[in-house]
C-alpha cells in the first residue's frame, strides 16, 4: 500500500491504494467518479481515456502510484470548458451517444483532437479517432458532432467537407 | 482483469533504478507501461517488482553526440511525432511516430520501453534496424552499447543483461542525400503490423537497408534487396527488385500465406523510397 496524491478535477485528493491499482480504479472506486469507464483493461478500447497533465492517456493501463502529483481531468472536471460544452452540444444535437459506454473517451479524444490539431478534415479525425471504440454509432454521428465544433472554432472551414456531411 | 500484485518503486536517479533492478531477480523495468500495462492487466507478466523510469529527466531528453543523437529512453512517441526533439532522419522517425497506437498510447509509450520489450510487430525495432541503430544500456559493470539489431533475438528476446537498463537509443544522423521508404499493413488502424518495411538509403554514409518486420519473428534485413539498393544509390530503381525480393523471403523462410502480404508491403516500401 501506498499513499498517493493525485489533483483530480482541481481538488488534491490523497488514498492509500494498492502498488498494482489502475489509475481507473482509482478514479471510479476511491475518488467515487464513475464517469470515467473501464471497457478492455488492455489499452485498446478507448473506454478509460482521461487527461493526464493535459494530454489523454490510458487510466486502465496507467497505474495510479505512477500518476503521482499529476493532474488528472476526468468527464467530470470540466466546469467552465466552453470545448467541452461545445462538443456536449453537437454530440447531443448529432445523437452521437446510445448507451454512453464510450462517450466519456470520446469526449477526452475529440477535445485532444479539437484542441491539438490546427488543420483537421474527416479522415484526420478518423484516424485519431481510431483508438476510441463505439459500438451504438457507427462513428458517423460522432465525428459530425467533432466536425461541427471545428467548424465553429474555424469558420474558414464551414465550406469544406463539414457541410455536405450534414446533408 | 487485474495484475497481480506486485510493489512499485520510481526511481529517483539513474543509480537508483539500477539498485532496484539489481535487488530483485523478478523485477522490472516500466516506463510508460504502454506493453507491459496490458500484459500485467493479463497476467502474461507477473513481476514482484516494478521500476519506475519515466521521471528520470535524462531519460526525457535528446542530444547530439557526434554523428548519431541520443534519445533517451524515456522520450515518448508523441515527443517524437510533435518534433519535439531533433529530426536526424530526414522525416522517417516523425512519421513512424504519428503511425504508433494512438495519441493516448503515444502520449506514454516510450522508444526505450518498446526496444526493450521487442514485440517484433513493434514500429520501433523495424524502424532503428533499418536505421542501424543502436542502444546504450547501464548495468552493474558501467555502460555499454550494441546494435538493436543484435540486441533483439527474437519475439520478446533481447540479450538485455542482469539489472541491465537501456538508457539512449543511438540513431544516425542522415545526410542531406539520404531517402526512406516505408510501408505498413494493418488489419486495424493503430493496430499492430501484419507486415512492415522500412527503407534506408544514404549514400554518404554507406547505409543501405530495408528490413521486414513480422507479427512473430525478428525483423529481418532483406541483404539482396538492400544490396541492389546500395548498388543503385540515389538513381531510382530501373527495374521492381522483384527477384531480390522474393529471394529474401525464400531466405527469411517466409510463411506461404504469408508472401504476397509480405512481398507487396516490400515492394511498397521500395517504391515509396524512390518516389
Amino acid at each position: 500500500m501506498k499513499t498517493v496524491k493525485i489533483r483530480i478535477n482541481g481538488e488534491m485528493v490523497s488514498h492509500p491504494v494498492d502498488d498494482r491499482l489502475s489509475l481507473a480504479d482509482f478514479v471510479r472506486d476511491h475518488c467515487l467518479l464513475t464517469g470515467t469507464h473501464v471497457g478492455c483493461e488492455q489499452g485498446v478500447c478507448g473506454a478509460c481515456t482521461l487527461m493526464l497533465d493535459g494530454k489523454p492517456v490510458r487510466s486502465c493501463i496507467t497505474l495510479a502510484v505512477a500518476a503521482e502529483g499529476a493532474d488528472v481531468r476526468t468527464v467530470e472536471g470540466y466546469r467552465d470548458a466552453p470545448l467541452m460544452d461545445a462538443l456536449r452540444i453537437a454530440f447531443n444535437r448529432r445523437h452521437a451517444l446510445q448507451c454512453g459506454f464510450c462517450t466519456p473517451g470520446m469526449l477526452a479524444t475529440a477535445h485532444d483532437i479539437l484542441s491539438r490539431i490546427d488543420e483537421l478534415d474527416r479522415e484526420r479525425i478518423r484516424t485519431e479517432l481510431g483508438g476510441n471504440f463505439c459500438r451504438c454509432t457507427g462513428y458517423l454521428p460522432i465525428i459530425e458532432a467533432i466536425e461541427d465544433v471545428y467548424a465553429q472554432r474555424a469558420p474558414s472551414a464551414v465550406s469544406k467537407p463539414v457541410v455536405q456531411a450534414a446533408e | 482483469m487485474k495484475p497481480a500484485g506486485f510493489t512499485y518503486t520510481r526511481a529517483a536517479t539513474l543509480e537508483d533504478a539500477l539498485a532496484s533492478v539489481a535487488s530483485s531477480a523478478a523485477g522490472r523495468v516500466i516506463a510508460g507501461g504502454q506493453s507491459l500495462g496490458p500484459m500485467l492487466n493479463l497476467r502474461v507478466a507477473e513481476p514482484k517488482l516494478l521500476v519506475d523510469v519515466s521521471r528520470l529527466t535524462e531519460f526525457r531528453q535528446a542530444s547530439i553526440e557526434g554523428d548519431v543523437l541520443a534519445i533517451g529512453a524515456g522520450v515518448t512517441h508523441a515527443q517524437i511525432e510533435d518534433g519535439e526533439i531533433a529530426d536526424v532522419t530526414r522525416g522517417l522517425m516523425r512519421f513512424v511516430a504519428r503511425g504508433i497506437a494512438y495519441r493516448a498510447v503515444r502520449n506514454r509509450g516510450t522508444i526505450g520501453g518498446s526496444i526493450a520489450h521487442a514485440d517484433p510487430a513493434a514500429d520501433w525495432l523495424t524502424t532503428t534496424i533499418a536505421l542501424d541503430a543502436s542502444i546504450r544500456l547501464s548495468g552493474a559493470a558501467g555502460q555499454r552499447k550494441i546494435k538493436v539489431s543484435d540486441f533483439v533475438r527474437g519475439p520478446l528476446d533481447t540479450a538485455i543483461g542482469d539489472g541491465e537498463i537501456i538508457t539512449h537509443v543511438l540513431v544516425p544522423c542522415l545526410s542531406t542525400s539520404a531517402c526512406w521508404g516505408h510501408a505498413k499493413y494493418a488489419k486495424k488502424l493503430g493496430d499492430f503490423a501484419q507486415s512492415m518495411a522500412v527503407a534506408v538509403v544514404d549514400p554518404d554514409r554507406r547505409l543501405a537497408r530495408i528490413v521486414l518486420g513480422q507479427r512473430a519473428e525478428r525483423p529481418t534485413l532483406m541483404r539482396r534487396t538492400s544490396e541492389l539498393l546500395a548498388a543503385q544509390g540515389r538513381r531510382p530503381l530501373s527495374i521492381a527488385p522483384r527477384t531480390a525480393i522474393e529471394s529474401d523471403l525464400a531466405e527469411a523462410q517466409i510463411d506461404a500465406g504469408d508472401w504476397t502480404m509480405h512481398r507487396a508491403i516490400l515492394e511498397r516500401a521500395v517504391q515509396d523510397l524512390v518516389a
